[in-house]
């Protein structure tokens, strides 16, 4: 058993706990324990000056990850990272992924080279940065994140 | 302080208790002071609402640092007060205009908080985490995976069965830790006037291993502490797969709602 004793204010309420007197000196409370309770709990009365604490959406990120499960976040309505298409593949971009494909399949299948796409596709002239592989297009179209609509244009 | 600033609260004590201490120190780094209306006292503190106004507290909360430091001053405070007697702790960021309307606060609710005072007097917020050790309780019973024959001389076959069994007892495991968890809560909410559940904390930031199968706070009558605390230690020698971590005691943050808006107790009373 480990005893986490915070700065002990009860001190007849610490009578039977020897284990935290045996370390000496208190220690002080651990911080997930303390946000738990102070951000969380505590009685809640509207104020003439309204913080909602949910609100902060990177307060939640910092408190989700320190105190709350992912159940207990969304049962508080945090959920902002469900819509979040850096964080969850966003349905928008599976969309420009399916048609990108689509595109390709097609190209491929009217048996052009993929020289011409891997140059469209990227928007790479003259000044880009990678030396082009000459002998092997193919497999560096397909080895990199699919260039689309989303390469840099000229 | 120039510029405009707001009243913080920190917690509602009895006017009759003993006073705020003269050296004690807010969020804002401010002395601490107390309201007073119909025998109930805010402890309270002037903050500018240059740094706690609306925008710019949602601008520093966003900075853990900040966050940290003004959490731990608003928990020292009510922590200090709880040395002193009954104490409701406020929930974090809860301001007024000014006193006037601190006041006004104390005299419309003062039936609701007395209660909540009368309530939590005398007793104090126990924490007790329970984690278990998922490799124990997953080996503890179930049949061992080399002997289901059922996959002999077919690789692919074992394979499947072993990764079955695994799984199988890995459910195993669970349900025993829960099951231990409930046999532990039952015990300890049997000894604490309530209970009350918090989430599972984050294992990589709370830096633990293993599940956390019971994060609870009780509220435990004082002169039954002794007692709460022989019942800890006993459970942990009862249940080896089971680490019992009990921390406090804290002011009783977690048994401010109103009766029924926690769990209730199986207490004596409950």
């Amino acid at each position: 058993m480990t005893v986490n004793q915070g700065p002990g204010w009860a001190a007849q309420s610490r009578e039977g706990l020897s284990p935290a007197r045996r370390g000496g000196h208190a220690e002080p409370a651990n911080l997930a324990d303390i946000l738990e309770r102070v951000l969380d709990k505590g009685i809640v009365i509207a104020g003439d000056i309204r913080i909602n604490l949910l609100d902060i959406e990177l307060l939640t990120i910092k408190i989700r990850l320190i105190v709350a499960s992912v159940d207990r976040a969304r049962e508080m309505g945090i959920d902002w990272w469900e819509h979040d298409p850096t964080l969850s593949a966003g349905s928008r971009d599976v969309v420009e992924e399916n048609q990108r494909l689509r595109r390709r399949i097609g190209e491929l299948e009217a048996g052009r080279g993929s020289d011409d796409d891997a140059d469209a596709g990227y928007g790479l002239g003259s000044g880009r940065a990678e030396p082009r592989q000459e002998d092997e297009p193919r497999s560096r179209s397909r080895g990199r994140e699919p260039g689309g609509g989303r390469g840099p244009k000229p | 302080m120039s510029g405009p600033s707001a009243t913080w609260l920190y917690a509602l004590v009895p006017a009759t208790g003993t006073g705020v201490p003269a050296d004690l120190r807010g969020v804002a780094g401010e002395p601490v002071r107390a309201v007073e209306e119909t025998g109930l006292r805010a402890v309270v503190g002037t903050v500018p609402l240059g740094d706690f106004g609306e925008e710019e507290l949602h601008t520093h909360l966003e900075d853990l640092a900040w966050l940290e430091t003004a959490v731990r001053a608003h928990h020292t405070v009510i922590e200090t007060l709880a040395r002193g007697g009954p104490v409701v702790p406020l929930r974090f960021a809860t301001m007024y205009h000014d006193d006037t309307r601190v006041a006004s606060l104390l005299a419309e609710r003062r039936a609701d908080f007395e209660a909540t005072l009368e309530r939590v007097a005398g007793r104090t917020e126990w924490g007790i985490k329970a984690y278990a050790d998922a490799h124990a309780l997953a080996h503890g019973g179930t049949g061992d995976p080399a002997n289901d024959a059922g996959g002999r001389g077919r690789p692919g076959t074992a394979y499947l069965l072993q990764r079955r069994e695994q799984r199988r007892a890995q459910e195993t495991a669970h349900l025993r830790a829960s099951e231990q968890a409930a046999a532990i809560d039952a015990v300890l909410a049997g000894l604490a006037d309530s209970t009350a559940e918090h989430p599972p904390q984050d294992a990589q930031l709370a830096e633990y291993e293993g599940w956390m199968v019971l994060n609870n706070s009780y509220l435990v009558p004082e002169s039954r502490t002794a007692e709460f605390a022989a019942a800890v230690a006993s459970l942990d020698d009862r249940f080896p797969d089971i680490r019992l971590e009990f921390n406090g005691p804290w002011p009783p943050y977690s048994f401010t709602a109103p009766d029924g808006d926690h769990d209730a107790g199986g207490g004596p009373g409950g």
